[in-house]
């Protein structure tokens, strides 16, 4: 047995823990909208941990990685502070962006998450870009783009994969096809092969997997990164996963059948990584230990970012331009 | 001194910037070969290569995307979009990504970022390929727009606009990509973003305006100076932030504003220079808001005479 297989089960814990901290993340996500203290919209990542974490323990710090509206999940695996996210959805004082961008738009550059975005498919644009940018300044660093099965039908994306292919860039597309867009199924809306399909007409190698199996997206992903980074171009991994819950916390998810929700549970990667993890030596009282340090973890960042003191109206100003920069506040009114 | 095209001292701007700091890159359309739609990057690709000229497919969200996404990773790009007609295929990439970065992500973010648009109309090529919509973009939070009218300008606003850490608009004219004009090599500072430029002096009366109707409008001073009417003529250069304090100082000198532009007059940007120009000089223009006065003449002064409506009407319709 290699030393990396023999050290696969804690590797895997490693993981597994990540992974609850997404899930309590996301739990406690919702829960504070409904209690009013989160506003705007939350779109929970509930149901497809073990993508976002497994890609993400195959990447450096200084690769990049650019995210959908559904991003909290890939910024914890991409190493965000879930403390500076909480204060972010309650938008407050120490937030990723000071109160600023709020769910939608998380980000933490300091990791190399270049940001959660609103449009659909833009990030798919900004990935080949950042590429070309390490390409000219001759870093081996690789770009890791998240998409969802919805965003599949963008020009942007078909653009982005073109690019990526002809000037051989370090990316990779990682689609996670939870098979609904916002309310509509993507399959009754998608001409062709599907997702891999298309990628595989430019030339892009791609792969399909099982994306709540942890083990095999991240040894997919071991595999796909080493060949970007090797400089083999763009490659697309396509992840099946299952959207546990709505689009978003306020939708009630009323356009599918319960049951079909129900039977997913069985094939949800939390249950299956914990499965595999007592299989492999981890005993019940280790993961009951685990789950309860990491609640109790996300518990208190609530309450710090309840208690957090709101953000300075004066912020509202800055950091829009520094040509032609709005003026200061006065007096508690915007100035004309 | 040595004379040059607006598109040549564009070719100079870009080339001088690209050495100065090789993290400078520009990408578009056949910006090799063809060396742009006015040679404005003619050779410059033979000399810094195919990594940073990059042509690109006719993909302009990416072009504008990628632009956005080699500015987050540190480096300058120039996205050339040949016309500002087809940038309207990469508005979201613009507006909701390269304009909204910095602050969205609470100021993490920086998008040195470059979208050279060229507008108006050339002569023939209609209705897809002649608009000015510079108002579209001053409209929004987080970009300069700025709208050269010389190729000194040409190459010095250029420059300013690559060292820019912004994300800037840049509308050259069409029509006057084969403009000459004196360019100073020795010196090659950039030219300030936001300061206007003023074209002629005059007392009676200020014009504003940019970019190709720059010239239009000096020659319409030329004109009325011949009939003993003093126009002064600003040159904005720069859409936003525009530089209130010349044309306020003028205005306040002259009392009287035109604000002269190729781009249709609904919502154009002239609408916000007027009302700005409104609701802070208003004491200072020449309009009668006085009592009624006694004798004759005076108050034949604050009357308008049927004569004066005539005119007026005349002048707009022709």
């Amino acid at each position: 047995m290699s030393d990396n297989l023999a050290n696969e089960p804690a590797r895997i814990a490693g993981m597994f823990r990540k992974m609850l901290v997404i899930r309590a993340f996301e739990e406690a996500a919702g829960e504070n909208f409904f209690a009013g203290n989160v506003r705007g919209s939350v779109h929970q990542y509930i149901g497809e941990e073990a993508i976002a974490v497994g890609i993400c323990a195959n990447l450096r710090d200084d690769d990049y990685l650019t995210s959908n509206h559904r991003g909290h999940g890939h910024s914890i695996a991409k190493g965000a502070k879930p403390r500076a996210m909480m204060l972010e959805l309650f938008g407050k004082v120490g937030g990723t962006s000071n109160g600023k961008g709020g769910s939608m738009h998380i980000a933490d550059f300091s990791v190399g998450m270049l940001g959660a975005n609103g449009v659909i498919a833009d990030g798919c644009t900004i990935s080949v870009g950042a590429a070309q940018a390490f390409k000219l300044m001759k870093k081996d660093c690789i770009v890791v783009n998240f998409i969802g099965d919805g965003g599949i039908n963008r020009g942007p994306f078909m653009e982005a994969l073109n690019w990526a292919q002809i000037y051989t860039l370090p990316v990779l597309f990682v689609c996670e096809n939870n098979q609904i867009a916002a309310s509509t199924s993507t399959y009754a809306v998608t001409a062709g092969e599907g997702i891999a399909a298309r990628a595989e007409s430019f030339g892009i190698p791609a792969v399909t997997i099982d994306g709540n199996d942890l083990l095999e997206v991240d040894r997919t992903a071991a595999r796909l990164v080493a060949e970007i980074r090797g400089g083999g171009g763009p490659r697309l991994l396509q992840a099946r996963t299952f959207r546990l819950r709505g689009h978003f916390a306020h939708d009630p998810a009323k356009y599918r059948d319960p049951a079909t929700v129900e039977a997913a549970l069985e094939h949800e990667p939390m249950r299956r990584t914990e499965a595999w993890l007592l299989a492999n030596g981890m005993a019940q009282a280790e993961i009951d230990a685990l789950r309860a340090d990491v609640d109790a973890e996300i518990a208190g960042y609530v309450e710090e970012a309840k208690a957090a003191p709101l953000p300075d109206i004066a912020t509202a100003f800055t950091d829009v331009q520094d040509v032609g920069a709005p003026l200061a506040m006065i007096s508690g009114r915007a100035p004309a | 001194m040595s004379e040059m095209t607006y598109a040549e001292a564009a070719r100079l701007a870009l080339r001088e910037e690209m050495l100065r700091d090789p993290k400078v890159w520009a990408l578009g359309e056949d910006l090799g070969f063809e060396g742009g739609s006015a040679g404005q990057y003619k050779g410059l690709q033979a000399e810094f290569g195919t990594d940073r000229i990059v042509d690109t497919p006719i993909s302009e969200n990416t072009i504008m995307g990628a632009a956005v996404g080699g500015a987050l990773a540190g480096t300058r790009t120039v996205a050339e979009m040949r016309f500002s007609d087809f940038a309207m295929c990469a508005v979201s990439e613009l507006v909701n990504q390269a304009a909204k970065a910095r602050y969205m992500f609470g100021g993490q973010a920086r998008v040195p970022l470059v979208a050279r648009m060229p507008i108006g109309i050339r002569g023939g090529i209609a209705a897809q390929h002649s608009q000015s919509p510079e108002a579209w973009y001053a409209h929004v939070p987080g970009l300069v727009v700025v709208t050269p009218s010389t190729p000194a300008d040409n190459r010095g606003l250029l420059k300013a606009a690559i060292r820019c850490d912004d994300p800037v608009v840049y509308m050259e004219h069409k029509s006057l990509w084969g403009l000459k004009g004196e360019v100073d090599e020795a010196d090659d500072a950039p030219i300030p973003l936001g300061v206007a430029r003023t074209v002629r002096e005059g007392s009676d009366v200020t014009i504003v305006t940019w970019a190709q109707m720059v010239h239009v409008c000096a020659a319409a001073a030329e004109a009325l100076a011949s009939q003993g009417v003093l126009a002064e003529v600003i040159d904005l250069r720069t859409l936003y932030p525009w530089d209130r304090d010349a044309v306020f100082a003028s205005v306040r000198k002259t009392g009287r504003l035109f604000v002269v532009h190729e781009a249709v007059q609904v919502g154009g940007y002239g609408g916000e220079i007027a009302a700005e120009v409104g609701e802070h000089l208003f004491a200072n223009l020449k309009g009668p808001r006085i009592p009624i006065p006694f004798s004759v003449p005076l108050e034949k002064a604050y009357m308008i005479p049927a004569e004066a409506i005539v005119e007026r009407v005349l002048a707009d319709l022709r």
